[in-house]
């Protein structure tokens, strides 16, 4: 999980992404962060995120994103 | 049937009755046979591309969700036979038959589009070089084809990502298609909100019938008193770029950011308040969208369906693909920040020359929107100066004056990047865009010149009021909602607005013998 925060605050530093619950609902991660906080994610997960689980609810918090790499983690296992 | 025309008027005043009367479960049917009625009055060659797109998107979603259900039994039935390999074999081969089936449907359905959209383009272009007769169809002809064409693709998708089931009645997936309100300019619906309210049983509500009328008459109000007129004096401007220059194109720029958002907007009040009459929730398509700070923030306020289509759709999975990953991944030894940014970069561009193309065949267009792509990365890139600057002058950037001055300048910029719209050849835009900076002739703008564009200075003083008065309405809307306050204060107090709505209109409207109610801007894309 630290390394996700890690990640997300090198993204925008100004933002307490611990507690955010509304990243895209809120218009923090626009389209543009949310590709290459994706290109990231592979880089340090090796986990490819496929395009239908990219929707707003995966991506409005930490915990939600985490919970998605996790789960794509193990479903490649 | 356009929206401001009497025939529009009966035909809803016939069908919302009947709807609310007739027995509960064929409600849906009742609007069926509307959709059939008000598509056919477009056309009958629109209603054959509009059965072809449901029978051929029908099919294929049955087809895919059948895959689906067979890959799934077979897979299980293989668990304690075959090994690991052996099962990814066999779902791999399912994936290939349902991508075929997609991509097939997907062929015929963009194709029709395309040669809609391009055919008489191509016509022109053959009868100039060949001298053939010039052929292709009138897109104006098959009324919402791109607008149903998104929104029909859109659920197939869905369901070949298993986002949703295929539904198994095909005329349920025709009344999804054709719901008419959605087929003069969008928005853009998803079969899983739209879709489902459309076959539900509703129940009559006067006090739903009368927020729906008011946000009906409203879209009316902007139509006619606002966008009718100002387009008079728009066309005029445009039509003749070398009379209409340096300073005109200001007072053009303006004109058309006023014009096309009390047309575009006004149309889509009338789609959400004609859905809302009939019970089916429509997507807001707009955000108070020139109170954006930036280009990025005001195309997630604008036109919002087919911003979320091509991201959900295009932009998404293409930055996700394996060929964009792997030159992700090829590009790295010109370092990570050159690596990370070819993902979003190409796909932004891309996602930018389809929108352009989306509006039209003009090269005008691809020009526009690959502009606004790149003003898009441009400011992403200046995002730690922004940063830098903001830290330096914390209290000037955190004022008011600031907000104004972003938002200002990012009216200028997006009406800038209009002025392709406007024209019909990129030279003439850039031109007249450029001419702005080297002829200063706000004399003859204002000795007559403004008098010359068809408008009479009531014409600019009424629409100049409507452009007030949206204006003051976005600044109430800051906090919330305006419809529900009206709402609140009585029966009687909603009427009387509804009455000074429909009465400005009567009075100050362009409508009648002698003027010509147009077609929304948006229908012609």
């Amino acid at each position: 999980m630290e390394q996700l925060l890690d990640i997300l605050r090198e993204l925008h530093p100004e933002t307490d992404f611990e507690t955010e619950t509304r990243l895209v609902d809120g218009g923090v991660l626009a389209s543009f962060d949310i590709v290459m906080l994706i290109t990231r994610i592979e880089e340090e997960f090796d986990v490819v995120i496929p395009a239908k689980d990219i929707v707003p609810a995966n991506f409005n918090s930490a915990e939600a994103l985490y919970a998605l790499i996790t789960r794509i983690g193990e479903q490649d296992d | 049937m356009l929206f401001p025309s009497w025939a529009f008027l009966l035909f809803l005043a016939v069908l919302v009755p009947v709807y609310y009367l007739v027995p509960k479960r064929i409600q849906w049917i009742v609007l069926l046979l509307a959709n059939g009625v008000f598509v056919c009055f477009a056309g009958l060659l629109g209603a054959v591309f509009m059965a072809v797109t449901i029978v051929t998107v029908y099919a294929a979603s049955r087809g895919i969700d059948t895959l689906f259900i067979s890959q799934r039994d077979t897979l299980a039935a293989m668990k304690a036979t075959h090994t690991k390999e052996e099962r990814k074999k066999e779902r791999l081969r399912f994936e290939k038959k349902r991508r075929g089936i997609l991509v097939a449907c997907l062929v015929v359905n963009f194709g029709i589009l395309f040669a809609l959209k391009y055919g008489a383009m191509l016509g022109r272009l053959s009868a100039g070089l060949f001298g053939t007769k010039a052929f292709g169809q009138d897109l104006a002809l098959t009324m919402g084809i791109s607008f149903y064409t998104f929104s029909t693709v859109g659920y197939l998708l869905d369901v070949y990502r298993e986002t949703i089931p295929a539904e198994k009645n095909p005329l349920k997936l025709a009344l999804f298609t054709s719901f008419f309100p959605l087929l003069v300019q969008g928005p853009i619906t998803r079969f899983e909100t739209a879709g489902k309210a459309l076959t539900e049983p509703h129940t009559f509500s006067g006090e739903r019938f009368l927020s729906a009328s008011l946000r009906i008459a409203w879209g009316y109000w902007k139509k006619l008193i606002v966008a009718d007129r100002l387009l008079v004096a728009v066309r005029a401007l445009c039509a003749k770029p070398d009379v209409y220059r340096g300073d005109f194109i200001l007072v053009e720029m303006l004109l058309y950011a006023a014009c096309l958002y009390a047309d575009f907007t006004g149309g889509i009040d009338i789609t959400i308040g004609v859905g809302e009459m009939l019970g089916v929730p429509i997507e807001e398509n707009f955000n108070r969208p020139y109170f954006s700070k930036s280009i990025s923030e005001y195309w997630r306020r604008w036109h919002i369906t087919l911003g979320e289509w091509f991201k959900r759709y295009v932009y998404y999975p293409l930055s996700v693909s394996k060929p964009m990953r792997a030159l992700s991944k090829g590009t790295r030894r010109f370092g990570v920040g050159v690596s990370r940014r070819v993902p979003v970069y190409l796909a932004t561009l891309l996602v930018w020359a389809l929108t352009g193309a989306w509006h039209g065949s003009n090269l005008t267009f691809l020009v526009w929107g690959l502009l606004n792509g790149a003003v898009i990365l441009l400011s992403e890139e200046l995002k730690p100066l922004y940063a830098r600057f903001h830290a330096r002058f914390p209290r000037l950037t955190e004022s008011a004056f600031y907000r104004g001055f972003t938002v200002i300048r990012t009216v200028l910029l997006l009406s800038s990047l209009r002025i392709l719209d406007c024209y019909g050849t990129v030279k003439d835009a850039f031109s007249s865009f450029f001419s702005m900076f080297t002829t200063w002739n706000w004399g003859a703008v204002f000795r007559g010149g403004v008098q010359s564009l068809g408008l009479s200075y009531f014409d600019y003083a009424v629409a100049f009021s409507g452009v007030l008065a949206m204006f003051a309405l976005s600044m109430v809307q800051r906090s919330g909602a305006i419809r529900p306050r009206i709402l609140k204060r009585g029966t009687v107090f909603s009427v009387c607005v509804l009455l000074v709505l429909i009465g400005t209109i009567l009075i100050f409207g362009r409508y009648g013998f002698g003027f010509d109610a147009s077609q929304f801007i948006y229908n012609r894309f």
